[in-house]
């Protein structure tokens, strides 16, 4: 009995430690944990068992008779403090004289008499308490059998073996004691309670209890699953880290680091869920802990933030009459001028009338950045390339004070109606919404003084926001998508006009932290277009890009791009590059994308877009018409054309002199093919 | 997208003396830099533009022009003209006759629901009967508008639950009738 105790005590303590462990996940995954969930729900599955289940769990398999007592232990103080304190209140009085004579022994005899009068709680939380007898005998008799199931158990058991007879002896001896005392405590404490709910559930429950009994059995299994699982994997990833922090001292012999290395990135994926592919993609970004960091970062939501609309009110009424609807908030930091972090409502904050009158919006700190960075000026033309939902947009709108124009542009025209809703309801009377692919843009218009291209992605810096991430993206992801990013930035490049006195600028930005859809995206650029060159953002804070990543060498002037990451800036994760452009393209531009491998099709984009500027033609036909012309014609006059730049080109020439004839007939209303036709014929 | 006739004119201008009355002319006044609003149809809405900004608009194709500047309202299949919740920025700058409703009145205003004498605050004297409003909450946030249901002089008579202005149109649209508030293609 004594050593068996002594086990229980023993195997106790690492119990413990998971509780708290899963404390910690539940506070720091801000997940309605499951653990916890499941006690709650094993707790009272147990009430519902009453003593006969007792016989029953006696056989159990052994490795579940850990959880078992685990489980038990904190339950056995769990219905005091909780349910008494209610039943105190309820029944005290009238149940005194009968729960004197009850003892947790006649339990039986001594309810089915009040039975009667008592509701169905206090029926739970006698259960709960004859149940805690229950498993205190079972404890006891688990604990001789449990010799051998807990030698099995390697980590403690290994310590156990140092002691020497005598030591087992003494401490055994004490641990009795010790426990002895605890136990006539708890139960003084059951007695006491029994006293006060003595009544019988077995009849009740009677019934169901095999079916309790099974249920009783699954919960244990996935909580005995569960619990160790994560606990020992967090375990795991936390020493993994700390080796991996001092790999020369800590690493044992025989251990590479990149075995420490794999094992951890197994343990991530387990841990958090992430796809193998995508978990070693954002490691490398990171060091070891840092990428720890990242991971937990990701579990929490960032904080919810508005941005006041400037064109309607000023940030402190906004935030005194949002103060006066029992909302608690506080400026997002002092970067900004108009953002509020939410930390409290009572109120739904996208139903306020504040809201609907259009004083503030919903938006994530992040993307507070890219117009900050993008700054632009009153009486500018500002393209805003993929603008859905309108956070930006309206945000360079107040930033100009409603003067001049923004063209916002979503290529997906049912998230346009949000960003047309947004621009209403703020207010905002300077917008054109259009719904062109990106890639169209220098051809549809083109000569903005400044350009905001936030381009899609990947939204791995947004995982906490939507999880899916996780699993959903692989390796084509990051190949289309950046090949996507990469024609946008360089339309939007293209849409720049570099000779505006205040602006020629293009901010390029992403939700995504990995390096293929930002620097090397940049990077591919600055290559491609060397009439553009990375400025300053103008953002206080946030990393320095990366320069070199993984072998690959980045261009040095990306080290003024930034990024932002959910660990370090408790905002989403994020990346930020300012060009300016600095001279027009030049056509040979072109011919250098042509020479490398790889975007082609790209290329094939850009040379129709840029070698058309003034085209605002958007009949199909005649674009493919055009295109096809192109093909046709490239071989022959493509490369003198691209080859000097400066000096004149007759056959070119007539070619825009044509387009341009057409444009200003179509301008007249007349039909431009009336043109082309008599001259097509004439060159057959 | 194109300027509107004559018919599309009157109708506009029409509604909107409702509720700015002589002021009207003022939307369509020249400004200080010499720009001026103008009124144009895209795919039947109305929205008032500057010049500038709707000669730019010329390069963005028929179908993928979404909305430019402030949108007033559309012509309906009949050719009324139906004014919207999005053009309440132009009629609160110009409005005339105002009602200013109290704290506890917005919400039920907001949900859709007409205004009832006990949530007014403030009511623009010498208003007719059927005269177009537009609403305020007590510290000047327009909210939207609406038509007088009787004249200034007889509301006061009104029993507090007695209605004193008839709803039109008010800030809710913008989470109630997103989807058919806004064009989409």
């Amino acid at each position: 009995m004594g050593q068996g105790r002594r086990m229980k005590r023993k195997q106790g303590m690492p119990e413990a430690l998971s509780e708290e462990h899963f404390a910690n996940l539940k506070r720091k995954a801000g997940l309605p944990v499951e653990p916890p969930v499941e006690k709650a729900s094993l707790s009272n599955k147990k009430r519902k068992t009453a003593k006969g289940a007792a016989a029953a769990k006696k056989p159990e398999p052994a490795p579940k008779k850990a959880s078992v007592k685990s489980n038990g232990k904190p339950k056995k103080k769990l219905p005091e403090p909780e349910d008494d304190g209610s039943e105190d209140e309820e029944m005290g009085d009238e149940f005194d004289l009968d729960q004197l004579e009850g003892d947790a022994s006649s339990d039986e005899e001594a309810s089915s008499g009040d039975k009667k009068k008592k509701n169905i709680w206090s029926d739970d939380e006698d259960e709960a308490e004859e149940d805690d007898s229950v498993f205190d005998s079972d404890d006891q008799e688990e604990g001789k059998k449990g010799k051998f199931v807990f030698s099995d158990d390697e980590d403690e058991s290994d310590a156990e073996e140092k002691l020497t007879a005598a030591n087992i002896a003494g401490l055994s001896r004490k641990l009795d004691k010790k426990l002895a005392e605890d136990k006539a405590i708890t139960e003084a404490e059951l007695q006491e309670s029994a006293m006060q709910t003595n009544i019988d559930g077995p009849k009740i429950f009677g019934e169901g209890l095999e079916d309790d009994e099974e249920e009783d059995d699954l919960a244990k299994k996935s909580q005995a699953l569960l619990a160790p699982d994560l606990q020992l994997l967090r375990q795991r990833i936390t020493d993994n880290i700390r080796v991996l922090d001092d790999f020369a001292n800590l690493a044992e012999e025989g251990r590479s680091r990149a075995e420490y290395t794999a094992q951890l990135l197994k343990d991530i994926c387990g841990y958090y869920g992430y796809s193998p592919y995508l978990a070693e993609k954002l490691f490398n970004l990171f060091t070891p802990r840092e990428a720890f960091a990242f991971f937990e970062a990701n579990e929490m939501p960032r904080p919810v933030v508005i941005r006041t609309n400037t064109l309607r009110t000023h940030r402190r009424d906004l935030a005194q009459a949002l103060i006066n609807r029992g909302v608690t908030l506080e400026p997002v930091g002092k970067w900004s001028k108009v953002g509020l972090q939410i930390f409290e409502t009572n109120v739904p904050l996208g139903a306020t009338p504040e809201y609907l009158a259009g004083h503030y919006i919903i938006q994530a700190a992040a993307s507070f950045l890219p117009v900050m960075a993008l700054s632009p000026q009153p009486n500018e033309r500002v393209l805003d390339m993929a603008s859905a939902p309108g956070g930006k947009t309206t945000y360079c709108s107040a930033m100009m004070n409603n003067t001049g124009i923004v063209f916002a542009n979503d290529p997906n025209k049912e998230r346009a109606k949000g960003l047309i809703g947004n621009v209403a309801r703020l207010g905002v009377r300077n917008v054109i919404v259009c719904s062109y692919d990106g890639r169209e843009f220098p051809r549809v218009m083109g000569g903005f003084d400044r350009v905001l291209l936030d381009a899609p992605c990947s939204g791995t810096g947004v995982i906490s926001k939507d999880p899916s991430v996780k699993t959903n993206k692989d390796e084509k992801d990051f190949i289309s998508l950046p090949h996507m990013q990469k024609q946008l930035l360089l339309s939007a490049i293209d849409s720049v006009n570099h000779a505006s006195e205040t602006g020629g600028f293009l901010v390029y930005s992403t939700c995504s932290v990995t390096t293929e859809e930002n620097e090397s995206v940049v990077n591919y650029a600055l290559s491609r277009r060397p009439n553009v060159k990375l400025v300053d953002t103008g953002i206080p804070f946030g990393k320095e890009g990366f320069t070199s990543f993984m072998g690959k060498k980045f261009h040095p002037s990306l080290k003024l791009t930034r990024r932002f990451y959910p660990h370090a800036h408790n905002i989403d994760g994020f990346y930020v590059a300012k060009f300016q452009k600095i001279g027009p393209t030049p056509p040979n531009a072109i011919g250098a994308a042509g020479k490398k491998s790889g975007g082609a099709g790209a290329d094939a984009e850009v040379e129709v877009v840029d070698r058309t500027p003034i085209a605002t033609d958007d009949d199909a036909e005649e674009a493919e018409e055009k295109k096809a012309g192109k093909k046709a014609k490239g071989s022959s006059n493509g490369p003198s054309a691209k080859g000097d730049f400066s000096a004149f080109d007759e056959e070119e020439d007539v070619k825009y002199i044509e387009k341009a004839k057409k444009n200003a007939m179509r301008r007249r209303g007349l039909d431009p093919r009336s043109l082309k036709k008599p001259k097509a014929q004439e060159k057959k | 997208m194109r300027p509107l006739t004559e018919e599309e004119t009157q109708a506009v201008f029409k509604k909107l003396a409702e509720y700015t009355g002589a002021s009207l002319k003022n939307i369509i006044a020249p400004q200080e830099d010499g720009d001026r609003n103008v009124f144009r149809l895209s795919q039947n809405r109305v929205y008032l533009v500057r010049l500038s900004m709707a000669n730019l608009a010329t390069s963005i194709a028929r179908d993928n022009l979404l909305s430019l500047g402030t949108c007033l309202g559309k012509f309906t299949k009949s050719g009324k003209f139906r004014i919207h919740i999005t053009a309440l920025p132009i009629l609160a700058e110009h409005a005339r006759h105002k009602l200013w409703i109290r704290p506890n009145g917005v919400m039920p205003f907001l949900y859709g629901g007409n205004i009832v004498k006990a949530h007014v605050g403030r009511y623009s004297e010498d208003c007719p009967e059927h005269q177009g409003l537009v609403v305020y909450t007590m510290d000047d946030v327009p909210l939207g508008f609406g038509v007088s249901a009787r004249s200034t002089a007889e509301s006061r008579r009104l029993d507090p639950t007695g209605v004193v202005c008839f709803r039109q149109a008010d800030c809710g649209e913008y989470l109630r009738d997103e989807d058919t508030l806004f064009q989409s293609g």
